[in-house]
């Protein structure tokens, strides 16, 4: 008897008019897509986008050249060579992030002790060549000028919960 | 010849131009005679044949570059997308930069196809897809050729794709390539039987092979006499023939649920091998095909360019409204259901498709024998 309810069920088509309303249902609900240039998801405080080194409002970088961020980072994509400046402090010669392997984890902002390379909001950004995407001491830092309001903000929010 | 032919056209035109209008038709026809003498009247239907044929054919490709970009856009809906809306407004070029994209991909000839073959195989998917549409009626005088066994011509005609399917699995050389063709052209084949067995009982209905004759007879019965004549249209008599007539001209067409030509997530079909050009004709041909399905299940069962009640006139118009309408139904169960296995898809048309219309042929023939008959 099952069964003969089974076929009479399946010639009605039930199931499949069933399915039907659903996606029919779903032609005239609200949609979801962001048209992007012009809608923008929202983004929290913590997004981790491309890096900077930032620096004291003084003017002097913070980073100490610890070199904990490069042994942090799991894909092995900064390079740094510690140096001594002219006025005996410990500085890094070069700092290199290498965007390429970068997997933007977050792990070198967890590790830096003075909050030197942080990662920041920015996430549109392009390199024509693959060399392009590899990021020297001065973009860096010039990355870190012109979004340190940004930046300090953003840290500012996440402050009561480090 | 060319007076009477043209004088036809004056119910389009506005009063003002009709004196005009055959002042022109005249002058033409004292002109091509005296070029051509006895030869004009063939000459002149030889062109005005080609100039309909044109019509026809530049209609069809518009419709089938919007009927892409209809798709896209309904299925995103479905999916609670918005669809493509980057090309132009709304995203109505979309078509536009499709067949830009297809004209500049390479050609790629694989070394050990049969060059002629693989490239005339696009040809023979494509080409009977569009000649079935000589004999469709778009309303009872709006038809290329009325012959009187239409329904069979097309019948006859769309069957002679499967060959461009064969010839496309068999010319690239290619193991997968022919495997999809054989169960691309099963499929086929397979249900073409249920198809023709639908079609049965809808010429025994209308005791007619003429589309026109098909259409016209839908439009008489009880209901239509009450004024309510989308009643009387062959979908309600024969509910079972219409379900079993639109599923099988799913999978005629190679669509959604029976894409396995297709299958682009889990199974190669018989184009594996074709690209750029040679593949959009595929895509080309599917299309048509599928545009014929919706008009032969407009024509057939929804009562073709007949207006649903009787008090709105008859125009090819409705015509068009129940293409869409039937296109619509074909997305919407692009979106709705997964494909099926191709075991599945054979049970389907042997032992589900093809009783159900061998039994409802024969309660038909019964019925049209009892004194409770409804079609005289």
């Amino acid at each position: 008897m099952g069964s003969m309810k089974e076929i009479f069920n399946s010639l009605l088509l039930k199931e499949l008019l069933k399915g039907l309303s659903v996606t029919g249902r779903h032609a005239f609900a609200r949609k979801t897509t962001v048209r992007y240039p012009e809608e923008r998801t929202p983004q929290s405080f913590r997004f981790r986008g491309l890096h900077a080194l930032r620096r004291y409002p003084d003017g002097e970088e913070r980073c100490i050249a610890c070199k904990l961020c490069e042994a942090v980072c799991p894909a092995m994509a900064i390079t740094i060579d510690p140096g001594e400046r002219e006025d005996g402090s410990r500085r890094t010669t070069r700092y290199d992030i290498d965007l390429n392997k970068c997997i933007f984890c977050g792990f070198c902002e967890e590790a830096c002790p003075v909050d030197a390379i942080v990662l920041t909001r920015v996430f549109e950004y392009h390199g024509e060549k693959q060399s392009d995407l590899y990021y020297t001491k001065p973009m860096l830092l010039a990355n870190g000028d012109r979004y340190e309001k940004e930046i300090a903000a953003d840290r500012e929010l996440d402050s009561k919960y480090r | 010849m060319m007076v009477e032919t043209l004088q036809a056209l004056q119910q389009f035109l506005p009063g003002f131009l009709i004196p005009h209008f055959n002042w022109l038709v005249q002058l033409g026809d004292q002109l091509g005679e005296s070029m051509f003498g006895t030869y004009w009247p063939d000459l002149f239907t030889l062109v005005w044949t080609l100039v309909k044929v044109l019509i026809i054919v530049s209609v069809l490709m518009f419709a089938l570059s919007y009927t892409t970009f209809a798709e896209r856009k309904i299925i995103g809906w479905m999916q609670v997308r918005i669809g493509p809306n980057r090309v132009g407004p709304w995203g109505l070029f979309q078509p536009l930069a499709d067949g830009l994209k297809f004209l500049f991909k390479e050609v790629v000839l694989p070394t050990k196809a049969d060059k002629i073959v693989y490239l005339l195989a696009p040809v023979f998917s494509f080409g009977p897809a569009l000649i079935a549409w000589a004999v469709i009626p778009f309303s009872d005088f709006l038809v290329l050729a009325d012959v009187n066994a239409s329904l069979l011509f097309v019948m006859s005609i769309t069957s002679v794709s499967v060959y461009g399917i064969i010839l496309a699995g068999w010319s690239p050389n290619s193991k997968y390539a022919f495997l999809g063709a054989m169960r691309s052209a099963a499929q086929m084949i397979s249900y073409e039987v249920s198809m023709g067995l639908s079609l049965v009982v809808v010429m025994m209905v209308s005791s007619s092979l003429n589309l026109v004759e098909i259409v016209e007879g839908q439009g008489q019965g009880l209901f239509a006499d009450m004024g309510l004549t989308f009643l009387s249209w062959n979908w309600l008599c024969l509910l079972p023939m219409f379900v079993v007539y639109v599923v099988s001209s799913f999978a005629e067409a190679n669509r959604a649920p029976f894409d396995l030509a297709e299958g682009e997530s889990e199974i190669v079909g018989f184009h594996v091998e074709y690209s750029g050009m040679p593949f959009a004709v595929f895509q080309l041909g599917e299309y048509t095909a599928m545009l014929m399905g919706c008009t032969l299940v407009s024509l057939l069962f929804l009562g073709g360019w007949l207006s649903p009640v009787s008090f709105l006139p008859d125009s090819f118009l409705w015509l068009f409204a129940k293409i869409f309408a039937v296109l619509v139904l074909f997305f919407w169960v692009r979106a709705t259901f997964p494909r099926y296995r191709y075991d599945q898809i054979m049970r389907l048309g042997w032992k589900v498709f093809i009783p159900i219309c061998l039994i409802w042929l024969a309660v038909v023939a019964c019925w049209m024998l009892s004194p409770w008959t409804i079609w005289k």
